[in-house]
């Protein structure tokens, strides 16, 4: 987790918005999850830096849980694709969303 | 599913074939993605790339990509992939396959084909057991750790084998994690862009064998394991890269060896040209 | 000499033979292991495969030669290695490789006195029944004994037809004496001889890697975009492997069948006054030549006796066995061995069948068979 630069009160004063501040955003994924292939390991959810996804109480035909997106992290997802690169099962992806 | 839910790997992967035989937890689905990865970027015609494997549970990935794909017997996917490559060229030949098949079985190959520097990409997942028959120790089972067949420890040394490759001659030796699949990634494809004998040795857990045996809770918790004792050390001395994480030692990885020697298939076929007559 | 070899006479062992028949037959890829005493193919191989564009590679063992020519088939080449019998050994587990996965290859046994190293440089026929059972699981091999330097030349071209028609292993079990005597061998202008190509799968062919209801289909070969999966695991029709008997039972009678079913095109053999024989003699490899001699004398001394030569120790020639033991009263098989190929005949015939074990080591003497010959009569 990245810290909270120290910022005095009066640096802040001097601060001003960049001028090409409006190009940048914020990156918004959305999570796809094949529940048949997850198998619980569990890889996803630790590594998911903004803790979007856990597993789900449902249990899917294998006897998993398979992963889904915690209730209200809806729109937390950042498009990292970590999940999507570590998932041994090829259960889990990512799509940007243009905002 | 709709088409909006394929993976965006569906084309190629064998999608009818998930999910896979493998174990939860288990690192052989994160090497495939990293492989895929690797394939995507390279360049390379897809109809070109070839994966050969031997038998055990690493052998069994490529029959899950969409590739022509070999799956032969224990131990010998070095020298079938050796003929696959002499005999067409143009193809480009990924041998897939476990520690127990690459170095207990098929030692005696993988030491030729390096001494030959043989144009093939050969990845080791080393997960220091034999997974498929139960957790049986082998060559890189490390000292003093248990397994189902040294249940008072391991007394036999390990195999060093970047070490090994490296000695041998290999053209390029790197180690990694699956905990470190972007860089797992990259080392594919500089392997698969190298002329000669390309070596990639990657350390992935073995939950309900290795890992059980050595207390580890589940894959993640014997991965992140390995992954907080590891430390990259593109040119550490090899001679000092042995796997021993029980005592301390560091897990040493990095991309160790990039060099440019003369390859099989570059002297074979200036001496086939030779011996047709054709004139440069 | 750049090109195939002209047509003519020649005087020649049957190593040179089997190497030139090889490469008249399309090979274009040899992987071998030293070994007496067939290592004179192996070193004639890599002189005239790199000036045919073929390659040639010498390989750590007999193990990775036999996986070589394999993965060599695999990538669209004619290929095959040489090698006796304590190479052989290391072959089996490969050579079910080739039949499981049904990737055309040729094998060249040259059989020497074993069991083990044995006599490396003196004659054998102790791999006739490895021929048949090597390899774990069941099996339908191919295999010829060829008696002769013009017929290891013709059995050779024959030997890649048959393995490209059935896609699998196909075993030439000759013997030391014959790949190192010397005779004539005539050479007949190359478009005399039929050569099976390669029949290859289109990439856009719907059918799966393999085909259970066929015996034939094409075959795919890695980097045409055909993008399948080669298996040595039980695979159904897709090349996918499965746990299910049902599976097993569906790709076995496949393998089995496809040799089965056209053994009467695959076996060959020779006869020498068969027809009125009372006894019958049957001989194969270097060891028919002593008996056709016995024969000779027996017939001149009025005995009804007539050879039986297999050209194709298996498929075993079952139906002419069976024909033959309808006029004929008693068999007698002399092998260079303690009794491997009587016992199919016994089998077959269900007749008295007496075995002549010449040990390994030295050329059968034709005297102890004409013995044999005349206590039948008696």
């Amino acid at each position: 987790m990245l810290k909270e630069p120290k910022i005095s009160d009066d640096q802040r004063e001097i601060w001003r918005e960049p001028i090409n501040y409006e190009k940048f955003f914020k990156p918004r994924g959305e999570v796809h999850i094949i529940p048949e292939r997850c198998k619980e390991c569990n890889y996803c959810t630790n590594y998911c830096p903004k803790d979007v996804l856990e597993r789900s109480p449902t249990v899917n035909s294998h006897g998993y849980h398979p992963v889904r997106v915690r209730p209200g992290k809806e729109d937390s997802c950042v498009a990292c694709g970590m999940c999507q690169t570590i998932c041994p099962d090829f259960a889990i992806f990512i799509r940007e969303v243009q905002t | 599913m709709t088409t909006e839910e394929f993976h965006p790997k569906h084309a190629l992967i064998r999608d009818e074939r998930f999910p896979n035989v493998w174990c939860p937890g288990c690192g052989l689905g994160i090497l495939l993605q990293s492989y895929l990865n690797a394939v995507e970027k390279s360049g390379i015609p897809l109809d070109q790339q070839v994966l050969v494997s031997g038998i055990g549970c690493t052998a069994r990935l490529p029959g899950y990509a969409k590739f022509d794909s070999y799956h032969t017997t224990h131990g010998r996917a070095i020298p079938f992939a050796t003929g696959m490559k002499i005999a067409n060229p143009e193809l480009k030949v990924t041998v897939v396959s476990g520690d127990g098949d690459l170095f207990n079985i098929g030692g005696n190959h993988f030491i030729h084909a390096a001494r030959r520097n043989m144009d093939l990409v050969v990845i080791c997942s080393n997960n220091f057991n034999y997974g498929m028959t139960g957790g049986q120790h082998g060559s890189t089972t490390p000292l003093t750790s248990r397994s189902a067949s040294t249940p008072y420890g391991n007394v036999e040394p390990t195999f060093n084998l970047p070490y090994l490759a490296s000695a041998l001659g290999a053209s390029y030796v790197s180690r990694w994690t699956v905990m470190h699949p972007r860089q797992l990634a990259k080392s594919i494809r500089m392997a698969m862009e190298t002329k000669g004998f390309a070596f990639i040795e990657v350390l992935s857990p073995c939950p309900p064998n290795f890992g059980k045996f050595n207390g580890f809770g589940d894959g993640f918790e014997e991965m992140e394991f390995y992954r907080s004792k590891s430390t990259v050390q593109n040119d550490a001395r090899l001679e000092d890269v042995s796997i021993d994480p029980f005592h301390g030692k560091p897990v040493v990885l990095g991309d160790f060896v990039n060099r440019k020697r003369p390859s099989y298939i570059m002297l074979e076929n200036e001496l086939v040209r030779k011996a047709m007559g054709v004139k440069k | 000499m750049t090109a195939l070899l002209e047509p003519g006479r020649y005087f020649a062992d049957g190593n040179f033979a089997i190497t030139e028949g090889a490469l008249v037959g399309g090979c274009r890829f040899f992987a071998g292991y030293p070994i007496t005493p067939s290592s004179e193919v192996l070193e004639r191989m890599s002189e005239r495969l790199p000036k045919l564009g073929g390659h040639f590679i010498e390989m750590e063992d007999e193990i990775g030669s036999m996986a070589a020519i394999i993965g060599a088939s695999n990538a669209g080449a004619k290929s095959m290695t040489a090698t006796s019998g304590p190479g052989f050994s290391l072959m089996q587990e490969n050579i079910g490789l080739g039949i499981i996965t049904e990737t055309p290859t040729v094998v060249l046994d040259e059989m020497r006195a074993g069991p083990s190293t044995g006599i490396p440089t003196r004659v054998g026929q102790g791999d006739v029944m490895q021929t048949r059972y090597g390899s774990h699981g069941d099996l339908a091999p191919i295999t010829y004994a060829p008696n002769s330097v013009q017929e290891s030349f013709d059995i050779t071209i024959e030997a890649f037809n048959s393995a490209e028609k059935y896609r699998q292993p196909v075993i030439i079990a000759s013997d030391q004496v014959v790949g190192h005597l010397s005779e004539v061998l005539e050479v007949k202008p190359l478009e005399e001889y039929d050569v099976v190509q390669r029949m290859m799968r289109k990439h856009d062919d719907e059918k799966g890697v393999f085909s259970y209801t066929e015996d034939y289909v094409p075959m795919f070969v890695a980097g045409t975009g055909f993008r399948g999966n080669v298996d040595s695991l039980t695979h159904d029709e897709r090349g996918y492997p499965s746990n299910e008997a049902s599976v097993e039972k569906e790709m076995l009678e496949h393998l089995l069948g496809k040799v089965k079913k056209n053994e009467e095109k695959i076996v060959k053999y020779e006869e020498f006054l068969v027809e009125d024989a009372e006894v019958t003699v049957v001989a194969y490899g270097i060891t028919s030549r002593a008996a056709k001699q016995a024969v000779r004398i027996a017939r001149k001394k009025g005995l009804k006796v007539g050879l039986f030569r297999p050209i194709t120790l298996w498929p075993f020639p079952q139906r002419r066995i069976e024909e033959i033991a309808g006029h004929t009263r008693e068999f007698i098989v002399p092998e260079i061995n303690y009794g491997q190929y009587s016992h199919p005949i016994r089998e077959y015939s269900r007749s008295e069948t007496r075995e002549i074990h010449f040990p390994p080591g030295a050329i059968p003497d034709y005297g102890v068979i004409l013995k044999e010959i005349e206590g039948a009569f008696k």
